[in-house]
């Protein structure tokens, strides 16, 4: 063993510390971000030991230097520029974006090896040494190409430029699913069978497959697939890994893909779905439209803004319950405002999270925490649900499904058994809506009938613009 | 290195992320998600092998380019998203009074 390898070994191997050290780290609020820029790091040092590696070795040449430093360029300044300039609410889209990006890569890689065998792969050729190289190729760009085209898809579906088409809602969508499937089988085995053009093949119907598959799943399921390709990215770099031999791009891969399964499996659990009906029984509002759309309303209070800034005032205790509305309205930070009032006036504020409030578990709070909400006040559904009995005042603003009664007293209902918040114990729920529409699910809200709720209709900003008013009015938050 | 040590590597490794991340708490899965979703442009490693070993051979070339300019992308960007939303939740304390 030469010089060369052996510092490349130690610092893969230092890399492989940190990259799991920074994901570790990832999983506490205080050391977070310190953990972010340690996997930057590592990530950089990898970079530093596989350059220099093959600078005490085989050497690089001024043309491949063009073309390394043409690429990274290009691809750091367009990567850094749009991570500054996204706005958070569209921070799954953006996800999505990069995660395709990454799963592109993993094919490209793939496709070059497999078009142009790379010098040094082949003096000891072998049967079995081909056949290894012949499936991470293939498996490198199936995953790739079903990570990229799902992305693109989802990205474009969250940015609303892209609606579900009828038909992927009837049954053809499995069979033109399990078309592409069988044709990537088919596909894989030509190639091993040693016809190199069925490359292109596999490449355009694992692209297809990724289209067929992520294009009938319904917006608010979309985060559970990003996730899911999220997993998939990891894998398909493990396997590009393989293609190119190289035990670091295998760990950091897997570890990905393990990080991205437990994950999807989290936001199916906050949403009482299983990923099998996430990924095969399509949008969930147009099965449950029929089901459970027949119930009507019976007693809805609805009152204006003004009462509702009354109660507040006098409240000693109150719960704001943000949902996506509240994102897609823009409205944190004008909700900001209104708890700042209230908490001048020794009012006690908290913001309960549901699990998966907003579009993926944890963006709410980031969206509150970019409204400077002090981390303190956000409690999770757990903590929070014991006290709802002692509150005066709960909020709702833009969440529905999370606070639906039906799932804790309804068996009969899709939502039965998915955890709840629990507002209905509190003495008084003002929910902030701008109509009588369902949520996601397109189920009926049993606590919008309750008598200790009431509905202040508009679009949630405006409504929490009138209330500063009122308070204002009200003298509350003026010392 | 041998395959059989290769999928041992794969085996590790996937263990590992599930002890990882099985303790993460709810609040910081956006971040993770992003932070795991940079980590996967790992494959730049593979474009750059790529590039180093085309020997003069442009459609390689130009190939590699393109796959280490996609995973820089995703590196780059994705480092960069989690720092701006991490950032958000680290500045709370010393912000107060």
């Amino acid at each position: 063993m030469n010089l060369p390898v052996i510092i490349k070994f130690v610092i893969d191997l230092l890399a492989v510390l940190l990259l799991a050290l920074g994901i570790k780290g990832l999983s506490k609020v205080k050391s977070a971000r310190d953990a972010n820029r340690l996997a930057a790091f590592a990530m950089s040092l990898s970079v530093v030991g596989l350059i220099s590696y093959y600078l005490g070795t085989s050497g690089i040449s001024i043309q491949s230097w063009i073309w390394i430093i043409f690429g990274s360029i290009l691809g750091s300044l367009f990567g850094a520029i749009l991570a500054k300039k996204v706005p958070m609410t569209s921070m799954p889209e953006t996800v999505a974006l990069f995660n395709g990006c990454g799963g592109m890569s993993s094919l490209l890689v793939a496709l070059g090896v497999a078009i142009f065998p790379i010098s040094g792969g082949q003096e000891n050729f072998d049967f079995f040494k081909s056949l290894i190289n012949e499936v991470s190729i293939s498996v490198s760009i199936f995953v790739g190409a079903i990570t990229f085209t799902g992305s693109i898809v989802a990205m474009a579906k969250l940015q609303g430029w892209l609606s579900t088409p009828g038909w992927t809602q009837s049954k053809v969508r499995h069979f033109v699913n399990i078309v592409f499937a069988v044709a990537s089988l088919i596909a894989f085995f030509d190639l091993i069978n040693g016809n190199t053009s069925s490359i292109w093949l596999l490449v355009i119907v694992s692209s297809l497959l990724g289209i067929g598959v992520t294009l009938p799943i319904g917006g608010a399921d979309m985060p559970v697939v990003i996730s899911l390709l999220n997993s998939y990215s990891g894998i398909a770099a493990a396997a590009a890994g393989f293609v190119v031999d190289s035990q670091l791009l295998i760990v950091a891969g897997a570890m990905v893909g393990a990080a991205g399964l437990i994950l999807t499996q989290v936001m199916c659990k906050g949403m009482n779905r299983s990923l099998v009906s996430v990924l095969f029984g399509g949008s969930l509002s147009a099965q449950s439209t029929a089901s459970s759309g027949s119930g009507e309303y019976t007693n809805i209070t609805s009152c204006s803004v003004e009462e509702c800034a009354l109660t507040l005032e006098a409240a000693n205790k109150v719960i704001i319950v943000p949902g996506y509305g509240l994102a897609v309205a823009q409205a944190q930070h004008t909700l900001r405002e209104v708890t700042k009032k209230l908490e001048q006036n020794g009012i006690e504020v908290v913001y309960a999270i549901h699990p998966v409030a907003g579009r993926m578990p944890g963006h709410m709070n980031v969206l509150l925490a970019e409204a400077d909400v002090p981390y303190e006040q956000l409690k999770e559904m757990d903590v929070v649900n014991p006290d709802f009995p002692a509150t005066d005042v709960v909020l709702v603003l833009g969440a529905n499904d999370v606070v639906n009664p039906q799932a804790k007293n309804d068996s009969s209902s899709p939502l039965y058994g998915m955890p709840v918040l629990d507002v209905q114990e509190a003495r008084t729920v003002f929910v902030i809506k701008r109509g009588m529409s369902a949520g996601y699910s397109g189920i009926k809200n049993d606590l919008f009938d309750l008598p200790n709720t009431s509905m202040v209709f508009g679009d949630a900003k405006k409504v929490l613009n009138d209330l500063i008013g009122e308070l204002k009015d009200l003298g509350v938050g003026e010392k | 290195m041998s395959f059989i040590s290769l999928l041992w590597v794969l085996l590790l490794g996937s263990l590992l992320g599930l002890e990882l991340i099985g303790k993460v708490p709810p609040t910081l899965h956006t971040p993770l998600m992003s932070g795991a979703n940079a980590i996967s442009g790992i494959t730049m490693l593979a474009a750059l092998t790529l590039i180093v070993k085309a020997e003069g051979n442009v459609p390689l070339l130009i190939i590699g380019s393109v796959s280490l300019g996609f995973a820089l992308f995703n590196v780059v960007g994705g480092f960069f998203v989690t720092d701006r939303m991490l950032a958000m939740f680290s500045r709370k304390p010393s912000n107060k009074k």
